[in-house]
This record gives structure tokens, C-alpha cells and sequence, in this order.
């Protein structure tokens, strides 16, 4: 792309002769005024606030954010709770379960859509209406069906099985699968867009010199397809992964914690300390923690994106 | 008909065309069907028990039809449901979310198209590292960002109003919308541009009369990401508002889940369904769009 800030040449043309040369800040200084937003958006807020919680998570800050430097304490305190551990295996499970299932769901119903099969329209839309909703919704919806005294147990029990249990929302041990298939719900379709997106690249040839060597369909879809659309798996991972981290409103929608503190996650942990238990500290440790897992989960990303070539 | 007999000398071209009812057909078609009731299933339970009585709800299972249809929980739902001491329903979220949704949208996409104008044909030094952060802090969790904002938010005097939720809003929609229009203007011929500065056009004159008017398209699909997206909201919401001016998602969840009085399984459906409608309508009517929106927000990000 060529440089737009040189105007130089246009100047020339342009019939206005001006007195003396503007100052260097001047310059191009309606863009600078439009991007004025942009700016303090990313300098601001992302940066700037972003590092202002870093700061003050190590602070012993209760009810206010205080300078009273403590070192490692909050984060000593936040490895120490029980609530915390349970939430950063909460969002493990969910994280890695919800990985696996959205990409194979995922690229299973593209391949399905992929077979130039007919009412494709139809069958794509109803895959993906549940990305339209919100979590709150989604979250709601499941609890409703999931509840043990009108949902699917007591249609299961209805038919004969009477010692029937499925009840995932009121039992500690299973209530984080429960989120996970309103997840699962929500989320495939998205996934499947974006591969099918990535199925539709591929060029007819592939498919043709496949046939010639006797492949099947089902492993050229395993074996040839699959390993070409690396860049598309790769943008779908981090999609997921990125959501994964920030999930917070299907878990309160869906159990708000319970049973007890069984399905809490981090980010849930966050808001309650920041404006419920008034303890700003631990709160900021746990959120700087939850930066610290996005970036785990984005430094392969990267390294898979511009390892090859160096960046630009 | 007439195409076949005029070309009989030639062998047929293309696939063979395959059976309608061929075993891998009916595999493909049978396990679309079976997913696809996967996928409908709680949009068919929340109408089914948003339409019965709570007797026939407690009675019955959530997949039987209504016996009876009513529309009580819907109008309940709407007008009486309560949260707290206010009982006048989801009808005030309904016009907050509205309220909230019209100035947000508009201003974070007039804030985002002139970003993305300015980086795509006025850069200046620093803007690509400027661009390239906002990038990289699409991926920051938000939590690690809420409290300084909350004290930014006060300091300016806008913490808890309408305001101030529009401008968490822009910021947090900026990235996503930054990216979607910078992307579109780079695929404007450079002449173009360089055509306009010769008529001595200007930064501004060149984005409302030129730019504008060729990416209307481009507009729908940020209208259709934002409005989806902020009407979802239920973070930014929570936390940057007051109750008074709650939007729909909050104040649904403080009806549903409520710990007082007695579970009307039934209203509280009725209320999933109603704040659900604004986005289903919204990709229902705007189908490819919508998938355009979400592609471009998802394969560049």
C-alpha cells in the first residue's frame, strides 16, 4: 500500500496557494482529528487501563483502589481460594471440551452442507439461529429444559425409566456439562460458517484429483481437505478460545455460580469481587490472570500466523 | 427438451447426476434432519410453554403442545412482570435497550467509518501502531478494563447514565468495526482518491460525498454486527448502568431469576422469547448479511 500521508504532489494541484509550509503536527490534521477516538480507545483504554489494573493488583486495595504495595499477595490469596481453583477448572473443562466438540461439530455439519445438497439456505439458518441470541437467552432457555422437575428428566421417567437422572444444573459434580451443551448449542454454527467458508475455498481440482486416485469422500475430507485449511481451523481456535475465557453471562443466566460455587469461572469471580464483595485486589489479580490466559492461548496463534515470514 | 436434441453428438459433461435417493443421500439428508432438531428444539420449547397456563405447565412435559392456548404470559411478561418493586414489566428494559441500543449504534459506526477511512487513505505517522493495538486489545478479556473505566466514567460525570454506556459501546465496538470498514475502503481504487484531491476536495468532503454514498453495504452489515451485538449486551449493562435504565438482558435476568415469590415458568418464557425477538427478527430478515457480518468480523479477526 502506498503512503497516503504524502500529500505533496496533490498540493501542487491544489489551487489555493498557500503562505507557508504547515507545521509537521499540522499536517494531515483532519485524519488526526477523526482518529482521535481510535487513539485514545487503544492508548487509553487498552492500554492504559488494562496496565492501571496490573498495577493495582498488587495493592492490598479493599473497598477503593489504594497505593499500599503488597508484592504477590493477592495473587498468593487468589491460588489459595477455593472458589478461584474451581473456577479455573470450570473454564479448563468447558474450554477444552467446548474446543474439541465446536470444531468437530463444527466441521462435520460444513462437510454435510458442503455436498451440494439442496434447502442448504434453510439448513444453515437453523444451525445458526442460535448465534443471533444472547447468552442471557441461551443460558435461560437450557435451564428450562434442563430443569429436572418439567425437562427432559421427567420425560424420560414419564416413559417407564423411573430411576431416570439427569439433572446437571442442580448436581455439583456434572452442573459445568450443563453449560457446556447450551454452549455447544450457541456457538456451532458459527464454527460452521467459517468452515464452510473455508470448504468452499478449496479448489475443484483437489477434489477431482482425489477421485482419480481413489480416494473416498469421507478421507478426503480427513486427510486432504482438512490439513488445506489450516489458516480457517486456526482463525476458528482463537475465536473460540477468546470467548471461552471471557465466558460470563450463560453461567449467570444458566446456574449464577450454583450449585453453590460449582460453576463459577473466572470471569464471574472478577465481577463479584470488583462490585459485590468489595475487594478490589483479589479482583484485579484474577482479571490480570485471566490477560495472562488469553495470552498463553494467543502466543501459539501468532507464532502459527507470522512464524514462517517475519511480521509485514 | 430442444437443448438435448441439438447436441446429441456430444458425450455428457460434468458429474454423472446422482440418484435422489442414493444411501449416502439419505445419510446426509437423515442427519441434517436429526441436528436440526437438535438446534430447534428450545426455540419450539419457549413457545410451547410461553403459550400454556401454569396449571397445564405443571402438568404436562415441555415438549406437548398446548391444550389450551393463552397469551396471558405474554402480555404479563410485557406489563406485569417485576423485578424488585417494579412491577411494570419487560416492556421498561424493552425501551431502555432501545434507548441505549439507537445512539450507540450510531455513534460507534460514524466514530469507526471515519477510523477507517482516515487509515486507509489519510495514514499518519503512528496510525498503523495505533490500529494494530486496537487489534490486539479486541482480544483482552474486558474484566481486566472494567473498574478504571468505572472510575474514568465518574470522573467525566457519566458513570451510571445513558451516556456512558454509549460511549463503552463505541469503545468496545471500535476494533470489530474499525477492521470491517478499513478492510472495505482498501478495496476503493486508489484513483479514485487521488482524483478527488485534485478537485481540491477535502478529508471530510471526500468521506461524505465520495466514500459514503459506495458503502452503503458495508454500513448494513456494521448496523446489523451492533445492533445484534449491543442489544445481547449483558457485561456493559451490569455494570455501567443503574437499574432504572437496565437494558432488556439484565433486567430478563433479574425476572427469571428471581429467588422471591413463585416460579411462573411460563411468564418468565414468554420474557426469553420477547427479549430474543429484536436479533432473531434481525437475522431472520437479513439472512446472508448477517453471515457476511459475522464472516468478516471472524476470518479477519
Amino acid at each position: 500500500m502506498a503512503d497516503m500521508s504524502q500529500s505533496t504532489p496533490t498540493r501542487e494541484a491544489s489551487p489555493a496557494p498557500s503562505s507557508k509550509p504547515p507545521l509537521r503536527i499540522f499536517r494531515n490534521l483532519n485524519a488526526k482529528l477523526a482518529a482521535t477516538p481510535m487513539i485514545l480507545t487503544a492508548l487509553v483504554i487498552f492500554v492504559g487501563c488494562s496496565v492501571w489494573t496490573i498495577v493495582y493488583s498488587f495493592t492490598n486495595s479493599r473497598l477503593l483502589p489504594k497505593t499500599n504495595f503488597v508484592g504477590f499477595d493477592q495473587y498468593e490469596r487468589l491460588w489459595s481460594t477455593k472458589r478461584w481453583m474451581i473456577a479455573v477448572e470450570n473454564v479448563a473443562i468447558y474450554g477444552i471440551l467446548s474446543l474439541i466438540f465446536t470444531m468437530i461439530i463444527g466441521f462435520f455439519l460444513a462437510t454435510l452442507l458442503d455436498r451440494k445438497i439442496r434447502f442448504e439456505d434453510t439448513f444453515r439458518t437453523i444451525f445458526l439461529y442460535p448465534f443471533a441470541l444472547s447468552f442471557i437467552v441461551t443460558g435461560l432457555v437450557w435451564q428450562w429444559i434442563l430443569n429436572p422437575e418439567f425437562g427432559v428428566q421427567k420425560i424420560v421417567r414419564s416413559l417407564g425409566w423411573e430411576s431416570f437422572t439427569f439433572d446437571p444444573l442442580f448436581n455439583a459434580e456434572i452442573v459445568i456439562y450443563g453449560i457446556l451443551i447450551a454452549g455447544l448449542w450457541q456457538g456451532t454454527g458459527l464454527v460452521m460458517v467459517i468452515m464452510l467458508a473455508g470448504l468452499r475455498g478449496i479448489p475443484e481440482d483437489i477434489w477431482k484429483a482425489a477421485k482419480v486416485d481413489g480416494i473416498g469422500t469421507a478421507k478426503t475430507y480427513t486427510h486432504i481437505i482438512l490439513p488445506m485449511m489450516k489458516p480457517v481451523l486456526v482463525t476458528a481456535l482463537v475465536l473460540i478460545s477468546a470467548g471461552i475465557v471471557k465466558v460470563y453471562d450463560l453461567v449467570v443466566a444458566q446456574t449464577a455460580g450454583g450449585p453453590g460455587i460449582a460453576s463459577d469461572v473466572p470471569a464471574k469471580y472478577v465481577y463479584d469481587s470488583l462490585f459485590q464483595r468489595q475487594n478490589l485486589g483479589q479482583g484485579f489479580a484474577a482479571s490480570t490472570m485471566m490477560l495472562v490466559m488469553v495470552v498463553i492461548i494467543l502466543i501459539p496463534y501468532f507464532y502459527l500466523q507470522y512464524g514462517g515470514k517475519k511480521a509485514k | 427438451m430442444s437443448t438435448a436434441t441439438q447436441s446429441p453428438a456430444k458425450t455428457p459433461r460434468g458429474p454423472k447426476p446422482k440418484r435422489a435417493f442414493s444411501p449416502a443421500n439419505i445419510m446426509i439428508y437423515g442427519t441434517l434432519f436429526v441436528v436440526s432438531i437438535y438446534y430447534l428444539l428450545p426455540l419450539y420449547v419457549m413457545v410451547m410453554t410461553s403459550l400454556k397456563d401454569m396449571t397445564e405447565v405443571r402438568m404436562g412435559n415441555i415438549f406437548s403442545p398446548p391444550v389450551e392456548i393463552t397469551f396471558e404470559p405474554w402480555v404479563k411478561a410485557w406489563a406485569e412482570a417485576c423485578t424488585g418493586i417494579n412491577c411494570d414489566g419487560l416492556s421498561r428494559g424493552f425501551w431502555n435497550s432501545v434507548r441505549i441500543l439507537i445512539p450507540s449504534v450510531v455513534v460507534s459506526i460514524a466514530v469507526a467509518s471515519v477510523s477507517g477511512y482516515a487509515l486507509s487513505f489519510w495514514r499518519f505517522k503512528g496510525s498503523e501502531l495505533f490500529f494494530n493495538i486496537l487489534i490486539v486489545g479486541a482480544f483482552i478479556p474486558y474484566q481486566i478494563m472494567l473498574y478504571p473505566i468505572v472510575i474514568i466514567l465518574r470522573e467525566l460525570g457519566v458513570y451510571g447514565t445513558l451516556t456512558g454506556l454509549v460511549m463503552v459501546h463505541t469503545i468496545f465496538g471500535m476494533p470489530i468495526l474499525t477492521l470491517l470498514f478499513r478492510n472495505y475502503f482498501a478495496s476503493v481504487p486508489e484513483e479514485l482518491f487521488k482524483a478527488a484531491r485534485v478537485d481540491g476536495a477535502g478529508f471530510w468532503g471526500i468521506y461524505v460525498q465520495i466514500m459514503l454514498p459506495m458503502s452503503l453495504p458495508i454500513f448494513v452489515v456494521a448496523i446489523i454486527l451492533q445492533v445484534t451485538g449491543i442489544w445481547n449486551d449483558f457485561l456493559f449493562g451490569v455494570v455501567f448502568t443503574k437499574p432504572d435504565i437496565y437494558p432488556m438482558t439484565v433486567q430478563l435476568n433479574n425476572i427469571v431469576n428471581s429467588v422471591q415469590g413463585v416460579k411462573e415458568y411460563n411468564v418468565n418464557m414468554a420474557a426469553t422469547l420477547l427479549t430474543g425477538m429484536v436479533p432473531l427478527v434481525i437475522y431472520f430478515v437479513s439472512g446472508k448479511l448477517f453471515v457476511r457480518g459475522i464472516a468478516a468480523g471472524a476470518v479477519k479477526g
